[in-house]
Formats: structure tokens, sequence, C-alpha cells
């Protein structure tokens, strides 16, 4: 199981009319491992993702994630994946335990299971005085944290994960990157976008997306020292500011 | 003159099951031509207390000014030199860039024309996008439209309300830049973020959490109040290494912190012997350096404990 590629891309492109948003990127992502996916807004992150969970019809290449094809096996993959976003997480007007209930029916648990997983997650979240309270009652840094549980409730091989973390308080971040850091260290994999510079630091490599083009894929180290920066920051401002598309 | 004055303000919101108290007797005042950052997490109290300084919101208790005019009382006023760009896109998404701005400018009886040199720097980068619906825009755009929304009035007075959320490193550079130049044209500025690393561009800040304030300060004097030794450290097994450093005995706390983990350890503590334990249970390349603080690290440890 060691290396075991999870997500394979070939040259994938994605074109509106003559407009390429996503340009040949090619990358491999192991089994456990926490790939970073950075770019500007507009760069086209959110394209390549969209086709990677099967939601979108790829123009040319090829991809496969946790080994299904990206154009044929799209309902494979979904059983495979969780996703989450800081746009889109949970519902808000259904009780913690109600959206418990709701994922793990979708992702196509039995109820012994969600009733097991999900009093599991309430402990470990320590949700147990809220859990029959609606969601949107909770701070954003406890939803972002629910959000991400439910997403791996499932056992995916690998969970999406975009801008997860966008506005929540600092040391909220860092319990959500434990708790990322725990999937990893679990086998799942974690394929993460962000606009936090340390948070691309935790990743074990980044890829900078540059005007839907691959402009650097390494571990953090690497791209350190093949640009001569003291930190992530300074690595992708020297990149993304030789982006001709503006967004 | 001070652009704002905040004295004791209360603002509670009350549902059939719960009082949640908003904002919680804060008080501070802002300079004119100054940046002055609000700087503290989601359900912090930030947002109301701009709806009140807009006069959107009435305060429960206190009093506030807006380069002496009250908020309750003079609303009206205040209206016609504050520009407000609330966290939430509120643009009309079904008219296009220019008829955004140009509706604007009408509310305010003035015209694109006459305050075009305010919004030159950043509309210019907009207007090849001119006859886009703003609902068609990129976040960074919309963003950049919202500014210029807000400014076309030349107001005396910017209140930007997490403006940079989600927004990426470069953008946000840029957008920090267009402020300064903004304050460099006689406009006082208030601005949240959640970017702890954008509070240093601030001329002053106050750190808030649940309600209140807890510091008001400029950036370097924060800093200076962080009294306990930090150290960075690093492995080769990160992940390990931090719960290592969180199980250890002599450690108060330990954050990841980008490429290093940052430990606040007792006094007594160097960083030989901190090596030294790590090494001694299993680490490989451990470094461990004293390091300065940063308004994250500060924020962390007042909100933390």
């Amino acid at each position: 199981m060691e290396n075991k590629i999870v997500i394979k891309t070939d040259k994938l492109t994605k074109s509106f009319g003559k407009f390429t948003a996503v340009n040949r990127i090619t990358l491999d992502v192991s089994r456990g491992e926490i790939f970073g996916f950075l770019g500007a807004n507009g760069a086209g992150k959110t394209t390549a993702m969209k086709m990677l969970i099967g939601i979108l019809k790829p123009t040319s290449g090829s991809a496969t994630i946790a080994g299904f094809d990206i154009y044929k096996q799209t309902e494979q993959i979904k059983k495979n994946i969780g996703y989450m976003s800081q746009k889109f997480s949970l519902y808000q007007d259904l009780t913690i335990k109600e959206n418990i209930q709701l994922f793990g029916g979708i992702y196509g648990l039995s109820d012994e299971e969600i009733n097991e997983s999900g009093n599991e997650l309430i402990e470990k979240l320590n949700l147990r005085n809220e859990a029959d309270k609606l969601v949107e009652s909770l701070p954003l840094g406890w939803k972002q944290k629910l959000a991400f549980s439910l997403a791996i409730l499932h056992k995916p091989q690998i969970v999406f994960l975009d801008e997860p973390t966008s506005g929540v308080d600092p040391i909220t971040r860092r319990q959500f990157w434990d708790m990322i850091y725990e999937a990893a260290n679990n086998g799942i994999t974690l394929f993460v976008t962000t606009h936090y510079m340390d948070e691309a630091e935790y990743c074990n490599r980044v890829c900078i997306l540059v005007d839907g083009e691959i402009k650097a894929l390494n571990s953090p180290a690497g791209l350190k020292e093949t640009y001569k920066a003291e930190s992530m920051n300074d690595v992708f401002v020297m990149l993304a500011r030789s982006a001709k598309r503006s967004d | 003159m001070k652009s704002v004055e905040l004295i004791n303000i209360t603002k509670k919101y009350i549902s059939k099951k719960s009082i949640t108290v908003a904002v919680d007797n804060a008080s501070f005042s802002v300079n004119d031509r100054e940046i002055f950052g609000l700087i503290g997490p989601d359900g912090a109290g930030k947002t109301t207390i701009f709806r009140i300084l807009t006069t959107l919101i009435l305060p429960d208790d206190g009093t506030a000014k807006i380069y002496n005019l009250d908020v309750v009382k003079d609303w009206k006023e205040i209206r016609k030199i504050l520009g407000y760009m609330p966290g939430q896109f509120s643009l009309y998404q079904d008219l296009t860039v220019e008829e955004n701005l140009s509706f604007f400018a009408t509310v305010f009886n003035t015209t694109i024309k006459e305050n075009y040199e305010l919004v030159e720097d950043i509309y210019k980068q907009l207007e090849p996008f001119k006859n886009r619906r703003a609902g068609k825009l990129s976040g960074g755009m919309k963003q950049k439209l919202a500014l210029c929304c807000a400014l076309i009035h030349k107001p005396k007075i910017l209140f930007l309300d997490e403006p940079t959320t989600g927004v990426d490193p470069v953008s946000r550079k840029e957008f920090w830049e267009i402020l300064k130049r903004l304050k460099d044209q006689g406009i006082s500025i208030v601005v949240s973020t959640p970017y702890m690393d954008e509070a240093t561009l601030c001329d002053r800040i106050a750190l808030v959490q649940t309600g209140k304030i807890l510091e008001i300060e400029t950036p370097e004097n924060i800093i200076r109040k962080f009294q306990k030794s930090l150290f960075s450290v690093r492995s080769d097994k990160m992940y390990a290494l931090l719960n290592d450093l969180r199980s250890f005995q002599k450690t108060e706390t330990c954050f990841a912190f980008g490429d290093s983990h940052h430990v606040v350890v007792e006094a007594a503590l160097d960083n030989n012997e901190l090596k030294k334990y790590l090494e001694s249970i299993g680490h490989t390349n451990v470094i461990v350096e004293s390091i300065k603080p940063s308004i994250e690290d500060y924020f962390m440890q007042l909100t933390g404990a």
C-alpha cells in the first residue's frame, strides 16, 4: 500500500469556448499525502477541482481518482471521496444530529454505522450539549470542524478541501489542521486549497497554478530552495505575480 | 479631531431561547487619517461594531460618534461622509460594473466623473469588464468594485468589514497598497481582518474577542507585551514533534506555525535543554531557535489560555 497513487492526472484540460481555464495539468498524489493546491483567485483551482470530483467533464486529457476514470466512473468517484468548502459545508437549518444522518445517508452508510460513527464524532468534537441544536447557532470554526468530520464520515480514500479555513480564527485554524494531520496519518489523502501561506507549509507537497498551468510542484522546502525564498508567501508572490490573466 | 469615538457601546441580540451579547461595553477611538484594524475571530462582534458605526443598527447602550456626529441623532449627516463595504458582497448582481458604480454615485448626488481620480487606480483594472454583470465577476474583482462603490462619493472615512477574506496573497497585498494610498489622500480607514499578518499594516489595532476589546495598541507595541520565552522548533517528523512538544511537561502552549512549531515554555528552560530532550525521545535534525513573537503568537496567547 505504500506510495499508492490515488490521484493521477495527465494533461488534464478544460476550456470554456476560447478560454482555457485549466491547461494540461499533470500530477500524482499518493495515499496519505497532504497535497496543497495553490493559486491566485481565477487561476483555475475551482475548475480543476470540479473535474477531479467528477462534476465537470474535462475538454481533454485524462485522470483517475481512487482508481476510477473521471469521464466514465464519476459515480464511483463520488462514493470514494469527501468534499467540503468554505462556501458549502453543512445545512444551517438542520441540527448537528440531523446533518450527521443526512450526510451518512447520502454516502450510503447503514443506520447502525451512522449511529456509531455519529456518536463517536459528537464525543470527539465535544458537541454533546449541542447535538440537538441547529448548525447555524455554532461558531464558524466549530462548523468547519464538524463539516470536515462529516466529509470523512464514510471513510473515503480522498478528501477535497476548498479553502476550509477561510475566515477562521488562528487557534481554530490550527485545531483544524490537527484534524487534517490525523486523517493523513490514518491513510486518507488530502487535497487542499488555501490562501493562508503558513498552511501551505503544512503540506507534504504543494502545486502552484498560474493562469491554468502548473508553475511549480514540490515540497515547501524544495520550493523555497528553488526560488531562494524565505517563506511560501514569497514563493507564491513571486510566481503568481507573473500571471497575465487577471481574475 | 477623532474620526471615530466609541464609548461604552453594548449591543445584545435577543431571541426566544437566548441572549447574545455581541458587543460588551466596548470603547475605542480612531484618529483622523489613520488605518485602524479590528482584529479578531468570527463571532467577536466586529460586524456589529461596523453596523453601529455605519448607522445601520442602534446600540442598546453607550454612544458613538463619527467626526463628532452622533450615530443615533445625526445618521443622515454621517451617511454622507462614510463609505461602507460590508463583509458580504452587497452590490446589485444583475447590474453591470459600470451601472453599479453610476448607481451609487447617483444615490449620493454625484457622478463617476466628479470623483474619478479617487477610484481611478482601482477602476482602471475593472474597466475591461465594465459591461459585465457584477454577479459574474470573480471574488477579487467583486471586492475591487465594492471598494469603488464605497468611495465614489468621496467619503471622509471608510469602513471595510473583512475585505480580504478569501482573497489570494497577491491580491491581498495589492488591496493593502490601495488602502495605504487612500490614507495618503486623507481618508480614515477602519478595517477588520482575520489575517493576523495584515494587522501589522494598520497604524493601530484593537484585538477583539466575544464582544470585548482586549487591547488597543500599535502593532509594534502589542508584540512587546509578549513576555514569555518563545521557541521555533523543527525536526524530521513534524507531526510527531507537535504531539511530543504538547505532551512535554515544561510546555505551556504549542502551535504549528508554517514550517516550524512555536512553543511557549517555562521561563527557566533554554533552547539547548529542549533540543536535548527532543533528541532523547528520538527526534532527528532538531532545530530549536529563540524567536520574536508575531501578532498571531500574541493573539493566541491572549485568547487560547
